[in-house]
Order: C-alpha cells, then sequence, then structure tokens
C-alpha cells in the first residue's frame, strides 16, 4: 500500500512536536488516577483541592462539606507537585531520555542543583487573570480538566461530557480571540 | 496510593507537556493537537478501571469505600462554571491539575495562577455560602 506523502505531511503539521509524548503522558496521567481509585475508590479531581484547603483557613460554610476530604487532597496535590519535579529532574535534565519523549522549545530552562528547571513565559497578568476565572468556574460547574475530563469521561458521566464540551470549545474560542488581538505567547 | 498515584499524575502532566501553559495554548489555537491524545488517553485508562474494579471486589482497601459510579448531577451551573473556567483556560492554559505539576517543574511565575485560582475560589465560596445563608432564612420565614 502506498501512503499518500500529502496526507503524511498534513499529519505532521497537526502534531509538530510527536504524538507519544502526549500518550504517553496521558497513560500515565490515567494510571495515576486509577491507583488512587483502587487504593480508595474516589475518582480523584484536582480542583477541590482549592476549596478543601481553604476550609483549613475560612469557615464559610460553602468549604465545610470539604473538610473531611481535605487531607488526602493535600497529599494528592503534594504529589502531583513532586510528580512534576521528578519529572524536572529526570527527562527534562536529560538524565534519562527516551524515543518517546520529544523535549519542548517552549519557555525558558534554568538549572538549580544540577536539575534543569522550566519557565513559562506567558505573561503574569494572563496566568492571574486566568487563575481567578478557572477558580471561579471549576467549582461552580463542579470539576476541571481532571475531574470532568479524566475521571467524568472515564465514568460516561453525561454532566462530565456536557461539561468538557463547554469548557473545550469556550477556551478554543477565547484562545483564538486572544491570539487575533494580536497576544503572543512565546 | 493517594501520594504515588499523585507522583504519577504529576510525572504524567510533566511529560506530556500540559504542565507548560504555552502548549494548551498551542492547542487551542490549533498550533499543534496533542492535548486530545492526553485527556482521553488518560480518561480510556481511568474508565477501563471504572468499568473493571467494581466486578473484581466490592470496596477499596484503604477507604472501604465502595467502588461505584460517583455521578454529578447536571444542572445549569456546569454550563456556567464550564464557560467561566473556559475562559480562563483559554486565557492562560493553565487548569488547576497542571497547575500544580507546573509548579513541580520549576515554573515559578505558576504562582500567579495558584493565587488567581485561590482567590477565585475564595470568592465563589463566600458568595455561595452567603446565598445559601439567605435561602435558608426565606425558606425559615414561610
Amino acid at each position: 500500500m502506498v501512503t499518500d506523502p500529502v496526507l503524511l505531511q498534513t499529519a505532521a503539521d497537526l502534531f509538530p512536536n510527536g504524538i507519544s509524548r502526549y500518550a504517553v503522558g496521558g497513560l500515565l496521567v490515567g494510571l495515576g488516577t486509577v491507583l488512587i481509585y483502587i487504593g480508595t475508590g474516589i475518582p480523584a479531581g484536582a480542583s477541590t483541592f482549592l476549596e478543601s484547603t481553604l476550609s483549613y483557613v475560612s469557615d464559610q460554610s460553602r468549604f465545610q462539606q470539604y473538610v473531611g476530604s481535605r487531607d488526602w487532597r493535600v497529599v494528592f496535590t503534594a504529589g502531583i507537585i513532586l510528580g512534576g519535579l521528578a519529572f524536572a529532574a529526570t527527562f527534562q535534565s536529560g538524565l534519562v531520555t527516551s524515543s518517546l519523549y520529544e523535549p519542548g522549545t517552549t519557555g525558558q530552562l534554568y538549572e538549580v542543583a544540577g536539575v534543569t528547571l522550566w519557565m513559562t513565559e506567558v505573561q503574569p497578568w494572563r496566568l492571574f487573570l486566568g487563575g481567578i476565572l478557572v477558580g471561579i468556574g471549576t467549582r461552580i460547574g463542579k470539576g476541571c480538566t481532571s475531574g470532568h475530563g479524566v475521571c467524568g469521561v472515564g465514568s460516561a458521566s453525561k454532566t462530565s461530557l456536557i461539561g468538557v464540551v463547554t469548557f473545550l470549545t469556550v477556551a478554543i474560542g477565547t484562545a483564538q480571540v486572544v491570539a487575533a488581538l494580536g497576544v503572543s505567547h512565546e | 496510593m493517594i501520594f504515588v498515584g499523585g507522583i504519577v499524575f504529576g510525572f504524567g502532566l510533566g511529560f506530556s507537556h500540559m504542565a507548560r501553559p504555552e502548549v494548551v495554548l498551542n492547542f487551542l489555537q490549533f498550533d499543534d493537537f496533542g492535548l486530545p491524545f492526553v485527556m482521553f488517553g488518560a480518561a480510556i485508562v481511568s474508565g477501563v478501571a471504572f468499568a473493571l474494579l467494581p466486578r473484581i471486589r466490592d470496596a477499596a482497601p484503604l477507604t472501604g469505600d465502595p467502588y461505584e459510579r460517583r455521578l454529578k448531577p447536571f444542572d445549569r451551573n456546569v454550563l456556567v462554571g464550564g464557560a467561566v473556567f473556559g475562559v480562563g483556560w483559554g486565557l492562560s492554559g493553565i487548569c488547576p491539575g497542571a497547575a500544580y505539576a507546573s509548579l513541580g517543574v520549576g515554573n515559578i511565575t505558576i504562582l500567579w495562577a495558584l493565587a488567581g485560582m485561590f482567590l477565585g475560589a475564595y470568592a465563589q465560596g463566600y458568595w455561595r455560602s452567603r446565598s445559601q445563608a439567605r435561602d435558608t432564612a426565606v425558606t425559615g420565614a414561610d
């Protein structure tokens, strides 16, 4: 069978960084979710951490419903941060290489104690303003990309599918508008 | 177990470059279609586990919780919140899980986003606690 070179080129244009790092990373994210589910029966989402952690410092009634889960959510989040660091100390630092991993060219690399760290070049005002909206939105909408996107879709929840379609559509629209306004992110 | 799960989760976010806001924004601007492989790849793995585990055993060893689907009820909030989250995600390229992992890969600038997230979560919590108290008061008066 002869593969159409034009078709191949189109596919390559869609994935300038290849597919493997995304696919492998996604499988690992799923595996992390599964480990937590096996141990606890909890489909873990990352955004509830915001409200559950606020329950330590605020007695607003809204946050009190998360008092029961706030301790393990801190552990989960600490794990995520350490997982990121473990990645930085291995693949990002070049200590471990794999044909499945393609390093990126975005942002800035810098070194601390032999570990190659990475910093974004997305403007702080975008991160801060976006963060506020993410904080409001994920909490009103009952989930984020992990709660709805991974666990919700994984359990074929209609609510989560609608949630994912909603935020994905709006996010694409927003990013397109921001780009059209000439605000660059790299 | 939760800790180990978190580490694998965070490592995966780092490996997939989802901890880099630029890469998420590249997807949203149709420059790189890698993101769906991460989200749906993860959803497939978790989906298989969610479907199989309830058939293998009844309850989780650590919590004693039954393996079951905990579905969230659908209401208007899912659309409103989803839309607000979408604007924030599209503007910053950052979602909660990826933001924590981003801190781990060394992205100190992400503290801006984390500060924003806590502020936003607090604002909606404050507002909803108030409106809930008001609703209860009104119901009580009837």
